[in-house]
């Protein structure tokens, strides 16, 4: 119901909108997107791509559930000459890889993106979080822990920072953490005496590097490494672990829409983005059609429906006050996003100029010290 | 050897009887014990309790109470389960009382002897009940995984997890959601809906050309009749992965990748290789005296393999195309490359559902899948009983 009154009300809003285009004139009527299928696209789906279909009669989309290995395929198709994807959601990293590779296509963000309700241009509404030329930012998301309430050890109070994680004698049990060096160094170092200023200079070094991953071994043993954003969700679920770290708007749905016995922890939370590139390469036709896309689904009350349905902040400035309640449960979605100042207190900022410089290396180094 | 019963059966010593079921007892008791606490006590307790039933029934009751006693041990251990387990344990502890029941008299009683033959000694006895336990224990390693997915697929919840509520048997930790899911939701009714287009299309391919390239090889006047085959027959031996990457690159340039008609091509190599297999096995059954008789009688030779050939090897043909269907069907790798988004295909779509959202949906569909593969399968077994029968190979 929640959702037939949201396509009425955004329709009617914009139909003024869709009638000064001239009806899809000179745009291909098919478009597919690419998402990471799960909530996320889902909430994609509800908040633009199905507003936008209703607008514009005799477009179809297309979801291919493939981000995950997006740079890949975007390089095969680059080669073998033939772009079957109109728009790409990745995360910032991979944005900026394919900028720099010359498979995304850079953009002018003022004039490709909708400007603020208020007039405020499209990228000082982004503001910092367009990390790249070709990069359209959607959402703010972030790597947090999650625990099991029930099996917390009695007498002693609920985890709640970090370095809990690090903790085995006062939390006994399994934790879950990702299968790659990124934000397990960082909290590693944080929990070994580095200062948050610091984290990214002593990582550069190897010396630091050995130092985050002996501090790492010192759980090693109760580690259960994850390599999809739904397997901590599932060993939480289980009671297979007592903590995990993984997105938090995985942990939202499996706290308040599945109903478990789980709580955020969300200190030292990692913030990343998400968003939107238009491969290179795409026939006018198509391109014309994404460009009207993109520019609607990336508008301030879209960002904002976004967070009807899942956990994540928009990633436009204008946007957050506009965040409304959750479309099933009803409840506040504000207290749920990661840029609420309460799950704020104590954040960290993932560095992607250190991570583009030192990823291949830190990441072989840390495969090996996996296979010890 | 039938149920004739080979060897008089006489009644074993009650020592004997005693310490052999008691052995089970202890056995069953390591996991009832685990369950409850010690596992130890279990051992000791469910051994003491067993060779003492086994006494009791044995020796102190008399032989015409054995249905009664098999009733009783039944309602026994179905309240002594309840007591410890609640509902499951009842399940559990029926289970057990039937179980040991029927042990307590098969062995005590001699029974296992009965349809071995006389000569046996003891030693030969033993093995060959260990060999049986072996075989169901290899045929339990190979049919749980299949077997865990089918309740778990009536989960409540969305996760792969037997919640509490589950294995209390509550009515509450079932449902047919998962099931509802995948009924109603587009996207998993298009990718059914392309699994059923182009699986049947790539069969009907690989069975055309598959029987056709089959019948042609089997001819002794083609030349290079081995290095054909070999080329044919590589899609099966060259690994999957690099198959598709090739046809991926191949298909872009003339312009299939994306098309159901490129899905359909490719499925269609995959499934060449089974169907000429098949049939070529036939062949080598299908004697020529017939062709050449019908061409004797004026028949063409359209006429001839319609009318003559085709019908004596269609189970080959068959279970070929089955095959192909089936690797069409299940198909990931090739269809990930070679499709684009709209040519999602079944097992494509599990595939990315269970990366990126472990949805119990996948095992509904899982469990739907398994369903038409032991139908398919049966069919397969039955028409090759069918074709035995006819070429008089089995008495069937």
């Amino acid at each position: 119901m929640k959702l037939t009154k949201t396509l009425m009300a955004t329709s009617a809003l914009t139909v003024a909108a869709a009638g000064a285009f001239a009806a899809g004139h000179g745009m291909s009527d098919s478009m597919t997107l690419v998402s990471w299928g799960g909530a996320y696209q889902n909430s994609q789906q509800k908040a633009y791509v199905e507003p936008y279909l209703a607008m514009n009669d005799g477009v179809s989309a297309t979801w291919d559930e493939s981000s995950a290995e997006a740079v890949a395929k975007l390089r095969a198709m680059n080669e073998a000459g033939n772009i079957t994807w109109d728009l790409v959601d990745v995360v910032a990293a991979d944005a900026i890889r394919l900028c720099d590779e010359g498979l995304a296509m850079e953009i002018d963000h003022d004039e490709v993106l909708a400007a603020a309700p208020d007039g405020t241009d499209a990228s000082d509404d982004f503001g910092d979080l367009i990390v790249s030329d070709c990069f359209i930012p959607q959402i703010v998301y972030s790597t947090t822990f999650g625990y099991r309430t029930d099996m917390v050890p009695e007498g002693v109070d609920a985890p709640s920072e970090i370095c809990d994680v690090f903790d085995l004698e006062t939390y006994p049990g399994k934790r879950a953490l990702e299968k790659r060096p990124i934000n397990n160094m960082e909290w590693a170092l944080l929990c070994d005496g580095v200062a948050k200023e610091d984290v990214y200079d002593v990582l550069e070094t190897e010396e630091g590097q050995d130092q985050a991953l002996a501090k790492l071994g010192t759980i090693k043993d109760e580690v259960i490494w994850w390599s999809a954003g739904a397997d901590t969700p599932q060993l939480l679920a289980d009671g297979e672990i007592f903590m995990g770290s993984t997105y938090n708007g995985r942990l939202f749905s499996v706290i308040e829409e599945q109903d478990q016995p789980v709580a955020m922890m969300w200190d030292a939370q990692v913030f990343d983005l998400d968003g939107w590139i238009i491969p290179e390469g795409l026939s006018e036709d198509r391109l014309a059609r994404t460009l009207d896309f993109v520019k609607f689904a990336t508008d301030t009350q879209r960002l904002a429906d976004q967070s009807k349905y899942i956990s994540y902040g928009p990633a436009r400035a204008s946007s957050a006050p506009l965040v409304g309640t959750h479309a099933d449960l009803g409840i506040e979605m504000a207290p749920h996003m990661p840029t609420d100042p309460n799950n704020a207190a104590n954040t960290f900022l993932y560095n992607y100029e250190f991570w583009a410089d030192y990823r291949d290396d830190i990441d072989a180094k840390f495969q090996a010290w996996l296979a010890q | 050897m039938g149920d004739a019963i080979l060897t008089p059966i006489e009644k074993k010593p009650a020592s004997f009887t005693a310490s052999v079921v008691g052995a089970f007892g202890a056995f069953a008791g390591i996991f009832v014990g685990a369950a409850n606490g010690s596992t130890l006590l279990g051992i000791v307790a469910g051994f003491v309790i067993l060779a003492g039933l086994a006494y009791l029934a044995m020796e102190v009751l008399d032989e015409s109470q054995e249905k009664m006693v098999r009733w009783g041990l039944i309602g026994l251990m179905g309240v002594a389960g309840f007591v410890l387990g609640g509902l499951p344990g009842l399940v559990v502890g029926l289970l057990f009382g039937w179980f040991f029941g029927w042990l307590i008299y098969w062995v005590g009683e001699g029974r296992y002897r009965a349809h071995l033959v006389p000569y046996l000694t003891p030693g030969q006895v033993l093995w060959h009940y260990t060999f049986r336990v072996i075989c169901g224990a290899i045929f339990v390693f190979l049919i749980t995984p299949i077997l865990v997915v089918m309740p778990l697929s009536f989960n409540a919840e969305d996760f792969f997890t037997f919640t509490p509520e589950m294995l209390r048997f509550d009515p509450e930790g079932y449902s047919l959601k998962h099931y509802r899911d995948f009924l109603q939701s587009d996207d998993w009714q298009q990718a059914l809906r392309n699994s059923l287009i182009i699986a049947p299309l790539a069969t009907l391919l690989s069975v055309s050309f598959g029987t056709l390239a089959a019948i042609g090889l089997s001819q002794p006047h083609v030349p290079y009749r081995r290095a054909i085959m070999a080329i044919l027959i590589s899609p099966m031996i060259v690994p999957l992965i690099i198959s598709a990457a090739g046809m991926y690159f191949f298909y872009s340039r003339i312009g299939l990748q994306g098309t159901y008609l490129g899905v359909v091509l490719a499925h269609a190599a995959l499934g060449i290789p089974f169907v000429i297999i098949t049939v070529t096995a036939t062949l080598v059954g299908f004697d020529r005296s017939l062709t050449r008789a019908a061409a004797n009688m004026g028949a063409d030779p359209v006429t001839t393999f319609f009318r003559v050939q085709m019908p004596l090897i269609l189970p080959g043909v068959i279970s070929g195309g089955l095959f192909a269907f089936i690797t069409s069907f299940d198909e990931v790798v090739v269809v990930i490359f070679v499709g684009s988004a709209n040519q999602q295909t079944l097992p494509w779509q599990m595939f990315t559902g269970l990366r990126e959202q472990i949805s119990p949906t996948i095992l509904a569909v899982a469990t739907i899948l398994v369903g038409i593969s032991i139908a398919l399968l049966a069919t397969v077994e039955m028409l090759r009983r069918r074709s035995e029968r006819l070429r008089g190979m089995s008495p069937g």
